[in-house]
C-alpha cells in the first residue's frame, strides 16, 4: 500500500442528506474515520443513529438526496449493499430479523464465504463454541435467542466476515455484564489484529471501556452536533442532557 | 442400482425424482406402473416384522382386509371414491394399490418405500391402499407418485386408508411430481388408536393442473396423537386444493397442522386446516403460511378450530404475504447478492425440518425440495 493510500481515511462521509418518503433523517452529515482507528456515535433515540449506518451499508430504503460516502477511497453512494460487503463492510443489527427455517449455522457458512454443503472446520467451530453458541447452530438464525445471545450471534458474524469498517448497531444493549466485557473483548481483539475500524453506536457508552475508541459525535435530529473525545461527549450528556449539546457546538469534521 | 423387470430408464429416473433408490437400502419396495404392480417384495431382515403386497393378494390372504376396504374413506364420498369403488367391484380391474402392515411391536429400521407411476397418457390411474401399523410397531414410509416423462396428461385417484394401532407409530411421506396437464385426487384416512402416533408429511413442488386432497385423521385413543405437515411450491398455473382435517376423539390427544406454500406463475392454492376438539384435554396449534411471488397468483389461507368442551386447548397462526424484505437485506449484508438471499429465505420456508423425519431422510428430501424448487 501507498504512504497516499494508507492515509486516506477508512470512511469519509461529505454532506449526507437522507430521507424516507418525504420525512428527512439526515441532513449534511459529514466525519470522517482514520483507518485503524474508531468512533462512538451518541444521540438521543430517534435521531438517525441507525439510519446512518442502514444508509453506510447500503440499505435502499434510505434515499440519498446529497453527498456521498468514501469508503477507503473508493465512492461506494451508489453501490449495491453486496458491492459495499465485498468491499470490507460490515453491519452489527441492533435488532436483527428472526428468520425461519435459515439456520444460524447457514448464516455461519455465508459470513465465511463457504457453500451451505460444506462443513464447518475445527477453527470456526472452536470460535463459534467461544461465543457459546454452538447449540444454537441448528436453530432458526435469532428466533427465540435472548437479547445477549442476538448481539452474540451479530458479533459472530461480523468476526467471521473480516471487515475493515465494522459498523455496530448498539452492541451493548439488552446485554449483561459478563457478556459485555467478553464481547467487547472480541471486537477490541479483532480490531487489532486485522488493523481494523468500527464505528459503533452506543447510548451508555459502556463498552467503551473496553474497546479504543478515538473520537465521538453526537447525532440529534439527523445532523451533527458534537465532534471530541468519547469520554468527554459522555460526561457532557450524562451532566447537562442532549439538548444542551445543541449549544454547544464543537466542531465537527 | 437394482434393475426391476418392466421398469424402463426413464420410468426409473421419474422414479427417483420421488425417492425411488435401491432395494438395499430399504426394508420393503413396492413399485407399480399404472395398474400393473412389478414389485412387491420385503427385505429378507424385515421378515417377519414387516409385509409388502399387492392390495389384491393381501385381501386374498386376510379376510380382513376387504373389511378395511372403505372403512375410514367414503365410497360415495365424490365421484372419484365412486370410480376407484366401481373399479374394484369390477374383479379390480384397473385399480391396484399396496399393502403395508408392520407386525405388532416390530421396529423397522430402513424406510419402506412405494412408487406409483401412472404411464399411459390421458388414462386414470386407480389406486387402493391400506396400511396397517399394528400395535407397537414403529416404521417410515415414503411414496413417491409420479407421471411418466414423455406423458403430458393423465388423471390419479388415489385411495389411502391408514390403521395406527395402540402404542404404534408410523411415520408416512408423500412426494408427488407431476406435469402440469394432470389431474390428481387423493383420498385418505387414518385412525389413530390409544398411544399411536402419525406423522403424515405431504410434498410437491412441481407444477399440477388441478391437485385436490383433504385427508381425515380421526385421533380416537387416548393419548393419540398426529402431526401433518405440507410443503406445496404451486407454479406453473397449478390449482391446488389442499388441507387436513383433526378430529380429537381422545383424551389428551393432540394434532399439530403445519403447511408452508409458495406460489408463482398465475398459481392458485386453497390451504384448509381444521382441528375439532372433542376429547377431554385434547389440544391442536394449526400453522398456515404462505408466500406470494407475483400478482398473478393466490393463495386462501383457511384455518379452523372447532372446541366442543371447554378443556379443550387449540391454537393457530395464520400468514400470506411476500418473503420478507428485512430478512433479504440482512441476507445480503452476509454477503448474498439478492437472488441468493431470496431463495435461501424460500429454501427455508419449505423448511424439511417441520416435517420431522430422520435425518437421512430429511437430508435426502431437502436435497429434492433444492432442486425441483430451485432453491438456495
Amino acid at each position: 500500500m501507498s504512504t497516499k493510500e494508507s492515509s486516506l481515511p477508512i470512511l469519509k462521509v461529505e454532506n449526507l442528506s437522507i430521507e424516507i418518503g418525504k420525512k428527512k433523517l439526515l441532513e449534511n452529515v459529514s466525519f470522517e474515520i482514520p483507518k485503524g482507528r474508531s468512533c462512538a456515535l451518541f444521540g438521543p433515540n430517534g435521531s438517525g443513529k441507525t439510519s446512518l449506518l442502514m444508509t453506510l451499508a447500503g440499505v435502499p430504503k434510505y434515499k440519498l438526496t446529497g453527498g456521498r460516502i468514501l469508503f477507503d477511497g473508493k465512492d461506494i453512494t451508489n453501490l449495491s449493499i453486496e458491492e459495499r460487503i465485498k468491499l470490507g463492510l460490515g453491519i452489527a443489527f441492533q435488532q436483527p430479523p428472526e428468520i425461519t427455517g435459515v439456520k444460524l449455522r447457514d448464516i455461519v457458512k455465508i459470513c465465511c464465504g463457504k457453500k451451505l454443503n460444506e462443513p464447518l472446520s475445527a477453527n470456526i467451530l472452536e470460535t463459534v463454541k467461544r461465543f457459546n453458541l454452538l447449540e444454537f447452530l441448528d436453530r432458526d438464525i435469532n428466533k427465540d435467542f435472548s437479547g445477549g445471545e442476538k448481539k452474540r450471534a451479530e458479533v459472530l458474524q461480523l468476526i467471521l466476515m473480516r471487515p475493515k469498517l465494522m459498523l455496530l448497531d448498539e452492541p451493548d444493549s439488552g446485554v449483561d455484564l459478563e457478556s459485555l466485557k467478553f464481547l467487547s473483548k472480541e471486537i477490541e481483539n479483532y480490531l487489532t489484529k486485522a488493523n481494523a475500524s468500527a464505528l459503533i453506536v452506543t447510548h451508555h457508552g459502556d463498552i467503551l471501556e473496553y474497546i479504543k475508541v478515538d473520537s465521538a459525535f453526537i447525532l440529534m435530529n439527523g445532523r451533527i452536533y458534537c465532534h471530541a473525545e468519547p469520554q468527554k461527549i459522555l460526561k457532557d450528556i450524562k451532566e447537562r442532557g442532549y439538548s444542551a449539546c445543541r449549544l454547544c457546538r464543537h466542531p465537527c469534521i | 442400482m437394482e434393475t426391476l423387470p418392466n421398469i424402463t430408464h426413464k420410468i426409473l429416473e421419474a422414479a427417483k425424482k420421488v425417492g425411488y433408490r435401491s432395494h438395499e437400502g430399504v426394508a420393503g419396495t413396492f413399485f407399480q406402473i399404472d395398474h400393473k404392480v412389478v414389485a412387491s417384495k420385503i427385505n429378507e431382515m424385515f421378515k417377519g416384522k414387516l409385509e409388502v403386497l399387492d392390495t389384491r393378494d393381501a385381501i386374498k390372504k386376510y379376510r380382513w382386509v376387504s373389511k378395511l376396504l372403505w372403512k375410514f374413506v367414503d365410497k360415495d364420498k365424490d365421484t372419484f371414491t365412486r370410480s376407484v369403488y366401481s373399479a374394484e367391484k369390477s374383479n379390480w380391474e384397473n385399480v391396484a394399490g399396496y399393502f403395508i402392515r408392520i407386525l405388532p411391536n416390530s421396529e423397522v429400521t430402513f424406510p419402506i418405500q412405494s412408487c406409483i407411476v401412472l404411464a399411459k397418457q390421458d388414462s386414470t390411474q386407480r389406486v387402493h391402499n391400506i396400511i396397517v401399523a399394528e400395535k407397537g410397531s414403529r416404521a417410515n414410509i415414503i411414496t413417491g407418485c409420479t407421471i411418466h416423462p414423455d406423458i403430458t396428461s393423465g388423471q390419479h385417484l388415489g385411495i389411502s386408508e391408514f390403521l395406527i394401532k395402540e402404542n404404534a407409530s408410523l411415520n408416512f411421506t408423500m412426494i408427488h411430481n407431476w406435469a402440469s396437464n394432470t389431474d390428481v385426487k387423493p383420498r385418505s384416512a387414518a385412525i389413530i388408536e390409544e398411544n399411536g402416533r402419525f406423522v403424515s408429511n405431504y410434498i410437491c413442488t412441481s407444477p399440477v393442473k388441478d391437485l385436490q386432497m383433504h385427508p381425515k385423521i380421526t385421533c380416537k385413543g387416548k393419548n393419540s396423537s398426529t402431526r401433518i405437515s405440507s410443503i406445496i411450491y404451486a407454479q406453473k398455473g397449478s390449482r391446488i386444493d389442499i388441507g387436513s382435517g383433526v378430529e380429537l376423539f381422545g383424551e389428551n390427544s393432540s394434532a399439530e397442522i403445519i403447511s408452508r406454500t409458495i406460489a408463482k406463475e398465475n398459481s392458485q392454492v386453497m390451504v384448509k386446516g381444521s382441528i375439532h376438539g372433542k376429547g377431554k384435554n385434547s389440544r391442536g396449534y394449526l400453522e398456515c403460511k404462505g408466500i406470494l411471488l407475483d400478482d398473478t397468483s393466490f393463495i386462501h389461507a383457511i384455518p379452523e378450530l372447532i372446541g366442543s368442551r371447554s378443556d379443550i386447548d387449540l391454537s393457530h397462526e395464520a400468514a400470506v404475504g411476500k418473503i420478507n424484505e428485512d430478512a433479504i437485506i440482512y441476507l445480503m449484508t452476509r454477503g448474498l447478492n439478492e437472488e441468493e438471499a431470496r431463495s435461501l429465505l424460500i429454501s427455508g420456508f419449505l423448511d424439511v425440518d417441520i416435517l420431522g423425519l430422520p435425518e437421512n431422510l430429511a437430508t435426502e428430501i431437502k436435497q429434492y425440495i433444492k432442486k425441483t424448487a430451485k432453491a438456495y
